[in-house]
């Protein structure tokens, strides 16, 4: 588990603790730069299980996201009360508390997704992206960017999950935004767009290697997009450069 | 000044490039190709196309998308080949998506985003076989049966096989009919020649026409070892391995398992032996690793058949022995004229 709070921990996190809280920056990390399904690679576990349609991925995105807000939040509250020793047992402890409360309330008011979802809503409470939060951010900061942190990363992962959800079961399935009702009341039952009718199920996506090949292209994609903006950002400066260079011999200099 | 432009090693016989042992490979396939099309129809052929002609595509879409010169690595014809031993692996009835998916999948994913020719870990055909059969086990499990045997009474026609690909043939249950391989597997409470004697699957029409076809790739892969584009190793080890393994069962429980002859002449014991098995990318390269490997696919294929989901295991086999071929490799990497034994790895035995 330190381990997984050590990649977390990354320069940018220790650099907001010392000069004041930069918060483009902190939403910036969350959704892209440090994402943690993209990035990190943390929860991959229900990021791979349950991300078989949109509404599964959905339903554990949101949890997962309010535990995360959650959490930070109380870590941070508490974070000069507690020893340096005892401070991933008392983190697991809260994150386990909101995962009960979260549990509670999927099963009050969405019992069919709460139990499609079954053990992968308790599992939240191992899901590595929390308490990689809690230990790299929350435990360091004050509440308000801790409170932002946790939105911005549970926003991330969550649009990953979805993201991976709609692949999956528009290759698997040829639908996307079946069976939302489930999470949205009986309005969304019509949501659900059927892309290509007869459509043969494709079991390989809705299995757990669709969801490894799936996750591999959106990291790709992400690298694609990183690689290219760095050498736009390095084609711009050598041009920069080359026009300060010029050294005109004839003619005027302006 | 003639200086000599060509580079290590200095053995290699003129003409012997990769377009052209792959052409040879295509050809040795022939034989199979044209039992499997006495027998079952034109389907095979059909797919072949539809195979080569998807294979082609993304081979070319993909260099393009990687920067790298299409025509250079398309004239290699792996794209080519690995497209003709999907057509052939393939069911003669399949729907064409299934082949482009198939196909599409086994050179983009399998190959391509590994770095193409030479950096993929899995044998690509293989890679794309396995993925349609765990996606559409219907149709990838439905085989066409010997004219005696199925209740249309002849082969497939030409036109019969075109719209079961394009079309969805009503009436294609008429020729379909277990393999003898699924039809053993799922025998039930029946004894082994209890289930020879009555299930229609297992006639022996049924088995001597899986017996032509693995012959006719017999004599093909035969061909591409007299050529010395493959060595002996992989194949005889591959059906060695099988056919000690089926024995040993057969001897222990002769009224249960099936002889190993049965196991050596059905399914895709010889074309898996001799043209999957054999790939020089993914299979190991030192001789003694190659034993290794092809009795680890033999012994595999014989688990697979006998005690696991699927009638055949040839690719599942292969696809496993592929992520064990780096390793084997390591432990048998041949001595070095004027070395001594080399160290890598565990001492097994005296090495003192």
């Amino acid at each position: 588990m330190h381990s997984n709070t050590d990649t977390a921990n990354t320069a940018t996190d220790v650099e907001t603790t010392n000069s004041g809280v930069n918060y483009q920056e902190l939403v910036y990390n969350g959704i892209w730069k440090n994402n943690p399904a993209l990035v990190q690679l943390l929860g991959l576990c229900p990021l791979l299980a349950v991300t078989s349609t949109v509404v599964n991925a959905l339903g554990l995105g949101l949890a997962t996201m309010v535990v995360l807000i959650g959490s930070n939040i109380a870590v941070s509250l508490i974070r000069n009360y507690v020893a340096d020793a005892v401070r991933l047992p008392a983190f697991v402890m809260i994150i386990a508390s909101f995962t009960t409360c979260i549990e509670l309330i999927m099963q009050a008011f969405t019992y069919e997704l709460y139990q499609i979802l079954g053990i992968f809503i308790p599992l939240i409470v191992t899901n590595c992206a929390i308490l990689g939060r809690a230990d790299a951010y929350a435990s360091r900061n004050p509440v308000l960017p801790s409170a932002l942190d946790g939105l911005t990363m549970g926003f991330g992962f969550t649009v990953v999950l979805v993201l991976l959800g709609a692949m999956r079961e528009l290759i698997g399935q040829g639908t996307l935004f079946s069976d939302m009702h489930l999470l949205f009341g009986e309005a969304a039952a019509s949501w659900k767009l059927t892309l290509f009718p007869n459509y043969p199920d494709m079991l390989f996506a809705i299995l757990p290697p669709g969801a490894f090949i799936g996750l591999g292209i959106l990291i790709a994609l992400k690298n694609f997009f990183d690689e290219r903006e760095k050498q736009r950002k390095a084609a711009a400066e050598a041009g920069k450069e080359k026009v300060s260079r010029r050294v005109r011999v004839t003619g005027k200099i302006t | 000044m003639a200086l000599l432009r060509i580079t290590s090693p200095h053995t290699h016989r003129g003409g012997r490039r990769t377009s052209w042992v792959m052409q040879m490979v295509i050809l040795a396939t022939i034989p199979g190709i044209l039992v499997q099309t006495w027998l079952f129809g034109f389907g095979t052929l059909i797919n072949i196309l539809i195979a080569a002609l998807t294979a082609i595509g993304a081979e070319a879409l993909f260099l393009k998308v990687r920067g790298r010169p299409i025509a250079f690595f398309l004239k290699d014809n792996s794209a080519l080949l690995t497209a003709v031993l999907l057509g052939i692996a393939l069911p003669p009835t399949v729907p064409w998506w299934l082949t482009v998916t198939a196909v599409a999948f086994a050179i983009i994913f399998a190959k391509q985003v590994y770095g193409g020719l030479g950096n993929n870990p899995f044998n690509p055909a293989m890679v794309g076989y396995a993925i349609v059969l765990v996606s559409f086990p219907v149709p990838m499990t439905q085989w066409l049966g010997h004219a005696d045997l199925i209740s249309a009474g002849s082969t497939m026609s030409f036109s019969d096989s075109l719209s079961a690909i394009f079309g969805g043939l009503s009436t294609v249950d008429a020729y379909t009919m277990a393999t003898p391989l699924d039809a053993f597997k799922h025998k039930g409470g029946l004894m082994s020649d209890e289930a020879f004697a009555s299930v229609t699957a297992l006639q022996a029409a049924s088995l001597n026409s899986w017996m032509w076809v693995n012959l006719a790739y017999l004599a093909g892969g035969l061909a591409l070892i007299g050529l010395r584009i493959i060595t002996w190793h992989t194949p005889v080890a591959m059906l060695a391995g099988l056919a000690v393994v089926a024995t040993f069962f057969y001897i222990l429980d002769p009224s249960n398992a099936a002889t190993p002859l049965f196991h050596l002449t059905s399914g895709a014991a010889m074309f898996g032996a001799f043209f999957i098995a054999t790939d020089p990318v993914s299979s190991c390269t030192s001789n003694r690793g190659k034993l290794v490997y092809g009795a680890g696919i033999g012994i595999l294929v014989y688990v697979i058949r006998t005690w696991g989901g699927y009638p055949d295991g040839v690719a599942f086999g292969v696809l496993l022995m592929n992520f064990a071929a780096p390793l084997i490799d390591y432990y048998t990497q041949p001595r070095a004229y004027g070395h001594k034994k080399p160290k890598s790895g565990v001492a097994i035995g005296g090495d003192k």
